[in-house]
């Protein structure tokens, strides 16, 4: 079937448009959101499949002929990102039907969950410039709705400063969009890389590099540009935050990715060296955040600056080895965020705080939960059985091998801040001498622990099968490294 | 002492169905001459707010009984579905297909599932403005 790489974006496109007649029959919409969650998924890892097996696919929308018509294409990178990011939401979606709350669930809640994962699929997907910045502005109007949705205070506040500063950085990106166009006079992103070869990346080209980076730098939040996110992300409840700091800033690191392989490779001493500098900057920034506060929130938020860096960092060496490494860590990471968000939102919802010295002896009454935290914390430092290793040994070791002694130094002592700041939470909230807490035994935390679980398992396994997952992410790596097998794919050369 | 509309109420009887007429004429032209589905369905919606304006909330609401809510849903489903027919044939998504027919009292005439997603969008565009246009309306 041509039309296998759509059905992604199109089954929750299809469940949305349907849970918007059905808000008020709450278990029916939980139902079919949960079901569709599970065909998105089934269809994505067909996809996969497809793909490493038959080469890259691509689907000329509206049976245009490929330059001139919108082309998605799905070449192993985004397959996987896609399955990622589907099973990501699915353990998300399973956690808030036992903690979002009826209010919420009667306002739209699925469908707008829908919707996001619509503009997370579709911007993984597309091959054409401006169709990724209309699936971001899918994306970030659901992240807009599921920010404020409940009326908090705090999430009225933090609300407005998201969406300013996003819209600012959408209004930039249709400015560099349209210099793009200017100079290339296309947006289909196979036909723009070959048209910048032919030209070979004048100077005026490199200000658009480094415009393409401010844009997906406050999307995907990296060093001067990451403000924003820890108010931003603190404010909405668990499940939410988990969907956010699992998937919305990958997705701006994958645009980084995506251009800065496909499109500006040829002056990779200027693009890449200040790329380099900002993933240092950016994991320095993220190590001080997540080491400095003593909030269990803000230190997983902080832990999501110090990943962005360290993928960045992988971007920015552009060797075959950092790539895979890169990719690798996203995928990883992807997992790993999301389980720790919910594991730390059972938490906040048994304590009824977020800070840590209110909190200690969990251990005691909840040791599965305690266990399970302590296996994703290992897992998010990256020691050896786990996720995080093989990804940044791949990375460590391109950037030593290529030179880059500090940024290896620093991808490596990051780390050691990793653990500290996730170790800090375990030590102090699940050791020491039992305190009572407000809602104890009223919150269902088996319920709750299932979804996390399941993606902690996916976690250990994807560490430990990482021999037959290397299969599959080198395939992506390769892509980026050879623009031409896209470009070929793309226009049929 | 109670305003009296009757001059606004009554030119607003007259103006609306021109406005709606002009509305349809623009959304039916879209494939060769400038319109479409967007600015039609911004027109209807003036009309609705011009009935807004002369009457109230609750009036509107009695003689246009939709939930726009709905509408929104309904014009998506038109839109997605047209493009996903095209899954049917085994064709990319988005795939349009159109015919010449000779339909019995405009003759001969050219169909273009274009239409059915501008149709869509018309619904849609309805649906979103007059939802915040009431909702706001509403709000205390």
């Amino acid at each position: 079937m041509i039309n296998l790489l759509i059905l992604p974006i199109i089954i929750p496109l299809f469940t949305a448009i349907l849970l918007i007649f059905l808000t008020k029959y709450i278990v029916l919409q939980r139902w079919i959101s949960g079901l569709s969650m599970i065909g998105t998924i089934s269809a994505s890892i067909i996809l996969i499949q497809t793909v490493h097996t038959d080469g890259i696919q691509t689907l000329n929308l509206g049976s245009w002929p490929a330059p001139f018509g919108i082309t998605l294409v799905s070449d192993m990178l985004s397959a996987l990102l896609v399955a990622t990011s589907s099973i990501i939401a699915f353990c998300c979606l399973i956690y808030s039907f036992r903690s979002i709350g009826e209010g919420r669930e009667k306002f739209y809640y699925y469908s707008v969950f829908q919707f996001l994962l619509v503009g997370i699929n579709g911007a993984f997907t597309t091959g054409d410039i401006f169709n990724l910045f209309v699936f971001f502005e899918v994306m970030l109007m659901s992240s807009y709705v599921l920010m404020v949705i409940g009326g908090t205070k705090i999430q009225l506040r933090e609300s407005i400063k998201y969406i300013l500063v996003n819209v600012i950085s959408s209004a930039l990106f249709v400015i560099t969009v349209a210099y793009l166009y200017s100079v290339i006079g296309s947006l289909n992103m196979a036909d723009i890389s070959r048209k910048i070869t032919e030209i070979n990346q004048p100077g005026i080209v490199t200000v658009i590099a480094i415009l393409f980076l401010i844009v997906f730098g406050l999307k995907g939040a990296i060093f001067p540009l990451y403000f924003w996110l820890p108010g931003s992300y603190y404010a909405p409840p668990a499940p939410i935050m988990a969907l956010f700091g699992a998937l919305l800033t990958k997705v701006g690191v994958y645009s980084i990715l995506r251009t800065y392989t496909l499109f500006f490779y040829h002056d990779t001493g200027y693009t890449h060296q200040i790329l380099m500098v900002l993933a240092i900057l950016t994991i320095l920034a993220g190590i001080i955040g997540a080491i400095a506060y003593e909030d269990i929130k803000k230190i997983i938020i902080y832990n999501i600056i110090i990943a962005v860096g360290i993928i960045t960092f992988g971007i920015s060496v552009m060797t075959e080895e950092s790539l895979t490494g890169s990719v690798f860590y996203l995928i990883h990471d992807m997992l790993l965020k999301a389980a720790m968000f919910l594991l730390i939102g059972i938490i906040i919802a048994i304590t009824g705080t977020s800070r840590l010295s209110n909190i200690s002896g969990m251990i005691k009454r909840y040791p599965l939960l305690g266990w399970m935290f302590f296996l994703a914390s290992l897992s998010l430092a990256g020691i050896p059985p786990f996720s995080g290793f093989v990804g940044k040994l791949l990375l460590v070791k391109s950037g030593f091998a290529a030179g880059h002694y500090i940024g290896a130094a620093v991808v490596l002592m990051s780390s050691l801040f990793v653990l500290y700041s996730v170790m800090k939470i375990f030590i102090n909230g699940f050791w020491g001498v039992p305190k009572e807490f407000p809602n104890e035994g009223k919150v269902p935390v088996y319920m709750l622990l299932a979804p996390a679980g399941l993606l902690i398992a996916i976690g250990i396994t994807y560490g430990i099968g990482a021999e037959f997952v290397h299969s599959y992410i080198s395939q992506a790596a390769e892509v980026l490294k050879n623009p031409a097998l896209y470009i070929d794919a793309v226009l049929k050369e | 002492m109670k305003k009296n509309d009757v001059i606004l109420q009554t030119v607003t009887n007259v103006v609306v169905f021109m406005i709606f007429l002009f509305s349809l004429q623009v959304f039916f032209s879209g494939h060769y001459h400038p319109g479409g589905g967007f600015i039609g369905g911004l027109m209807t919606s003036g009309a609705i707010v011009l009935l807004l304006l002369a009457y109230d909330i609750k009036t509107v609401s009695k003689i246009i009984p939709i939930d726009y809510k709905l509408l929104i849903g309904i014009g998506l489903f038109f839109a997605v579905a047209t493009g996903a027919g095209s899954l049917l044939f085994n064709v990319p998504f988005l795939t349009h297909a159109f015919s010449h027919f000779d339909l019995p009292i405009l003759g001969e005439t050219s169909l273009h599932t274009a239409v059915l997603f501008d149709t869509g969008v018309y619904l849609v565009v309805i649906g979103v403005t007059m939802t915040i246009i009431q909702t706001i309306g509403e709000g205390e």
